[in-house]
């Protein structure tokens, strides 16, 4: 109608983030991670026995095997580890959660959290000092000890396993012998929090929730442990740095294209994780259409903080798991292992080239976990939450059977390698050629799927 | 339950095309366009202007051309209009619109009272942003009670009515409102009567009956009233919060107060 123009004096232009604000998000999301991951960096080389022995006996001018103080100087450092370690699972937990919204949102052609900052990406902040500033609610009838000391057990599950997952060539706190036995034993921790939650919370749903995922991390274990084997097979040691170091940078050199049998493994592996660290489409612990939130439906406040921590920082752990054992892990392409111990030089510290290099590997190792977590997020608004019943079946009728066959094949298959090593080689050939024509014939399907729609195409535009 | 190894490798089968075609449905969903619209503030032109022309926004009066006939006021069905009318005091023959107040939270926009307009005074705007703090806020009034507006006479020969751009009076209005305003703390009272046993039940403020029969004080509860009225004016204008008046004994101020059930005085 005849809406005059000086109506509105000032002409109508659509609000954009200010400058300022998206610098501030450039820097957060730059920075936050950039500084734990430069920590976990500059840390984890001093914090090896035999680099504090050498600060001692050059800077300290102690003899090491003498000095009183030696323990508690490895302790202490130790601890500073520790602490870096575990605000690293919170800042990937947080930043995690705020990317789960963001494709959550284009995927159910949404736009998800977009005000605070550019993209939204301060959200996991604020979401994070909420939790904190959250009463800490325990309920009436609930078992205050057991319900309150829950999320530790979770939490200890979930940060114990950082010890042993890598960053980078000698980015890793202890590179035990064992190291991915200790993953699968120190993950077990998890299910003993989620039991006692569940018990402690004195609800109904919450024991449903802690039964289920008792009840599903136990079958699950199975298939992941054998299909763990078969890169330690491939191996020959259950070490993660010597698995990855097993491995070459090229994908032809991943253990997942060298061997038909670890090429199934690695989906066994990776769903059986998928069902341990209680993701869609394996949520029934925390099937909220069906038990509210499950064993979390109690928590509030700081101890909620923890668990979903755990949850999400598992995300993590599971990717680096897969990364490691089967897709190279840390490699950086056409650099080999003896390069690094070349660039180390004769000093106390290692050399400015050699943190360079670990870099490099921490970069390349970071990138395959966030691919593989990107699956994850993906995975969860993709599929339905299944059924208990096809959640066993799917266990212990298909992954199992599945998981025992790679395990003897791959033995069959180590031992014709010993006679014809070129068999790998050519395997590593032919299925990398494989992947690559899948991913082009997915890209197609995708391309596809767009056109299908009228007058739909890509378009990545309104954030 | 047995099954066939057709079927036990045809659910493996099925399980792997299922995954491909679900991953490339959600993937290929994040490469489009999401189909939210950013409202308030990254539209192309602000909300109201997109919005179809006969769109029934709040009710907008030009008392430019009002006829104070009312009949706005007897189509409402839900009776969100309050008209007053009063002869002007220096000027016996012009009548004045003393109160024309709309509440906006109550209307439904069903468009009743434009249509017996006869000069198109009171029209729909395709205004609807005007969120407040507290409801009583959306009383939006036409008429000032303090400089009441004469009503417009028809000119039989005339071939439009010369009202003001529609909209631009709600507009005005809305751009001067503070959203989070406080509310006037009293409705208008009524006009004082002067036999206090008299007083009318008025449904908001419920103690000042039985303030009146009950208890002496309470008389001088009547008494403020012509000092409220003005207050109230005061209020309706800038939208501000009332000052209690001064002279009002504290008993007085208790009964006047219609959301204080504990102060009634006779206790």
């Amino acid at each position: 109608m005849n809406t005059p123009a000086s109506v509105s004096p000032t002409p109508y232009a659509p609000k954009y983030t200010p400058k300022w604000l998206v610098g501030l998000t450039l820097a957060a999301a730059i920075g936050i991670p950039g500084a734990i991951l430069g920590a976990i960096l500059l840390l984890t080389p001093i914090v090896q026995p035999a680099t504090l022995d050498a600060i001692t006996r050059e800077w300290l001018g102690q003899d090491p095997a003498t000095w009183y103080w030696r323990p508690w100087l490895g302790a202490g450092m130790l601890a500073l580890v520790a602490f870096v370690l575990v605000n690293f699972g919170a800042i990937f937990s947080g930043m995690c959660v705020w990317y789960e919204r963001r494709v959550a949102g284009r995927m159910q052609s949404r736009i998800g959290p977009n005000r605070q900052g550019l993209g939204g990406f301060l959200v996991w902040i604020a979401d994070a000092v909420k939790m904190l500033l959250k009463e800490d609610l325990v309920p009436a009838d609930a078992d205050a000890l057991v319900f309150r000391s829950a999320p530790y057990f979770v939490l200890l599950g979930f940060a114990l396993t950082l010890v042993v997952t890598p960053f980078g060539q000698s980015l890793i706190v202890a590179d035990l012998n064992v190291g991915i036995m200790y993953i699968t034993s120190i993950t077990a921790l998890v299910v003993v929090g989620v039991l006692l939650s569940g018990w402690a919370s004195n609800s109904k749903w919450a024991l449903f929730g802690g039964m289920r995922s008792a009840a599903q991390v136990i079958s699950y274990e199975i298939p992941a442990g054998i299909a763990i084997f078969v890169p330690v097979l491939m191996a020959g040691t259950l070490s993660m740095q010597g698995i990855a170091a097993a491995q070459g940078g090229l994908p032809w050199e991943w253990f997942i294209f060298r061997n038909p049998a670890a090429f199934i493994a690695f989906f066994i592996l990776f769903t059986a994780q998928l069902a341990e660290s209680n993701r869609t489409p394996f949520d029934l612990p925390e099937a909220e259409s069906e038990l509210v939130a499950g064993y979390l439906s109690e928590f509030s406040g700081f101890r909620f903080a923890l668990l979903m921590l755990a949850e999400y920082g598992n995300i993590w752990v599971l990717s680096v798991i897969g990364s490691i054992l089967f897709l190279g892990g840390w490699q950086i392409p056409f650099v080999g292992n003896e390069v690094y111990a070349n660039l180390r030089g004769t000093g106390v510290l290692p050399s400015a080239a050699w943190f360079g290099l670990q870099a490099v590997s921490m970069a390349v190792l970071v990138v395959k976990a966030a691919f593989l977590s990107n699956v994850i997020v993906w995975l969860r608004w993709t599929l339905p939450r299944i059924r208990v019943d096809q959640m066993m079946a799917l266990s212990w009728k298909y992954l199992v059977p599945a998981a025992f066959g790679c395990f003897v094949v791959t033995l069959l298959w180590e031992i014709a390698a010993v006679e014809a090593p070129a068999i790998s080689t050519i395997t590593g050939y032919v299925l990398t050629a494989g992947a690559l024509l899948l991913l082009v014939l997915f890209v197609r399907q995708i391309f596809r799927n767009i056109a299908a729609v009228q007058g739909d195409k890509l378009d990545l535009s309104n954030w | 339950m047995r099954q066939t190894p057709g079927e036990y490798f045809g659910n493996v089968g099925r399980t792997v095309t299922s995954f491909w075609h679900g991953l490339s449905v959600t993937l290929s969903y994040l490469l489009r366009r999401p189909v939210t619209t950013q409202y308030p503030d990254r539209t192309p032109l602000p909300v109201r202007e997109m919005l179809p022309p006969r769109y029934r926004g709040f009710l907008e009066v030009d008392a430019g051309v009002c006829t104070g006939c009312q009949a706005c006021e007897r189509a409402c069905p839900i009776g969100c209009i309050q008209i007053n009318l009063e002869k002007d005091a220096a000027n016996p023959k012009q009548r004045v619109v003393t109160q024309f107040d709309i509440d906006e939270a109550k209307c439904m926009f069903c468009g009743l009272c434009v249509e017996p307009c006869p000069t198109g005074a009171i029209q729909h705007t395709r205004e609807f942003e005007a969120a407040s703090r507290s409801v009583r806020n959306l009383v939006f009034r036409w008429a000032d009670p303090a400089n009441p507006f004469p009503v417009y006479k028809v000119d039989k020969n005339a071939e439009y009515y010369p009202r003001a751009p529609l909209g631009s009076l709600m507009r005005a209005k809305l751009e001067a409102r503070d959203w989070a305003a406080a509310a006037p703390q009293f409705l208008p009272p009524e006009p004082p009567k002067p036999p206090a046993a008299k007083a009318p039940p008025k449904p908001a403020a419920p103690a000042a009956k039985p303030a009146d029969s009950a208890a002496k004080p309470a008389d001088s509860a009547a008494k403020p009233a012509p000092a409220a009225d003005a207050v109230t004016a005061k209020v309706a204008e800038a939208a501000a919060p009332a000052p209690k008046p001064a002279p009002v004994p504290p008993a007085a101020a208790g009964a006047a107060e219609p959301t204080a059930p504990s102060s009634k005085p006779q206790a």
